[in-house]
């Protein structure tokens, strides 16, 4: 089955990844913004990463016929350095009509702070400001209720927010209906001992229907599988539910979301194989 | 939506894993224990652990989502207005 991964980090990955995900049905992927395992110190090293993630990765993506798509930030844990990330957010218009930006992301909180919150509407009036789709990070573990409320609060006190233009991502059990009550898209991440496992993603499934969501290993540099997507699948096929079904939250829910960005062109698989383009 | 499986179907499927699971964290909880006494017992992540393991007792269909809850900080309403 095709699949989209949605939300994997694969600057962190290794090509020969690409190459099992293109093996395993992968015919596209977006790559939001994220923390590199340390906090960087100038604004020129986003620029330097923005670069990466607009011209190398689709370039490295396309190798093995993958269509790679990105989100730009500065990420809720360096957003703490308020003055930084307001330099950083001032980097992000000229990037924003290359042809593989689908928006502002992943933007969010991480420890609930005023300082995450300040750039988090910072981020959040760029890209209305700018006709941008938002991915949303909700933080980890304990944090993650009151930070997913906190979120959904911010968006909402915007009038200027369109719901069904934002994704908010890692819901699990306790916030799942925190998004979609709002209207807001929604994905769970597959990860192996936090977030969601193919069988809780598939269990929330069960409950809550397959509109508005999808699923990303949100692969990077830490425990993750890029290859969590079709983990999913085959859960969900043991269980016995249609290879529909399935298709919906894999495939054509990332198409639908995605293809409110005006810079979303996705070609159908087999068309793009090794061109390189996305 | 629900799932296509019965629950007969279901614990077939998982018996032996859920054991499994329960066996990790029978042991888990010893290896804490055996480590010795060293004020530990008294973390209270210890006790959130412990109520977590009561909470799977209950009955319902939302454990997994209490469980969540049991973990999770608590959201204070208006915070935007302070």
């Amino acid at each position: 089955m095709y699949f989209i991964d949605p939300h994997v980090h694969m600057i962190s990955r290794t090509t020969d990844d690409y190459e099992r995900m293109t093996r395993m049905g992968c015919v596209a992927i977006s790559e939001p913004a994220f923390w590199a395992g340390y906090d960087r110190g100038s604004a020129a090293s986003f620029h330097d990463y923005f670069r990466q993630l607009t011209e190398f990765e689709p370039m490295r993506a396309g190798w093995s016929g993958i269509q790679h798509y990105t989100w730009l930030c500065i990420n809720a844990k360096e957003a703490e350095n308020v003055s930084l990330a307001r330099e950083v957010i001032k980097l992000i218009p000229e990037f924003l009509d290359r042809p593989n930006v689908l928006g502002i992301g992943e933007i969010g909180l991480n420890k609930n702070t005023m300082n995450e919150s300040t750039i988090f509407q910072e981020h959040v009036d760029l890209a209305v400001r700018m006709d941008q789709q938002i991915l949303i990070h909700t933080p980890h573990l304990q944090d993650k209720f009151k930070g997913t409320h906190m979120i959904v609060d911010m968006l909402r006190a915007d009038y200027r927010v369109q719901p069904q233009r934002v994704l908010i991502d890692h819901v699990e059990e306790h916030t799942v209906r925190l998004a979609r009550d709002h209207g807001f898209w929604c994905a769970m991440t597959l990860y192996p001992t936090t977030k969601c496992t193919p069988a809780r993603a598939a269990d929330i499934i069960e409950q809550y229907g397959d509109e508005q969501i999808m699923v990303n290993s949100a692969g990077d540099w830490g425990p993750s599988n890029p290859l969590a997507v079709p983990d999913f699948i085959q859960e969900m096929r043991k269980r016995g539910h249609s290879e529909t079904k399935i298709k919906k939250i894999v495939y054509d829910n990332p198409l639908k979301f995605f293809s409110q960005s005006k810079n979303f062109r996705f070609q159908a698989p087999d068309i793009t194989y090794g061109t390189g383009k996305p | 939506m629900s799932s296509p499986q019965t629950a007969r179907q279901i614990l077939d499927r998982h018996y032996l894993e859920i054991r499994s699971k329960i066996l990790d964290l029978a042991a888990s909880l010893d290896r804490v224990d055996r480590a010795g006494k060293d004020g530990t017992q008294d973390d209270p992540r210890l006790a959130k652990l412990r109520s977590g393991i009561e909470l799977l007792l209950t009955p319902g269909t939302d454990r997994a989502e209490r469980v969540q809850m049991l973990f999770s900080d608590t959201y204070v309403e208006n915070w935007m207005k302070k």
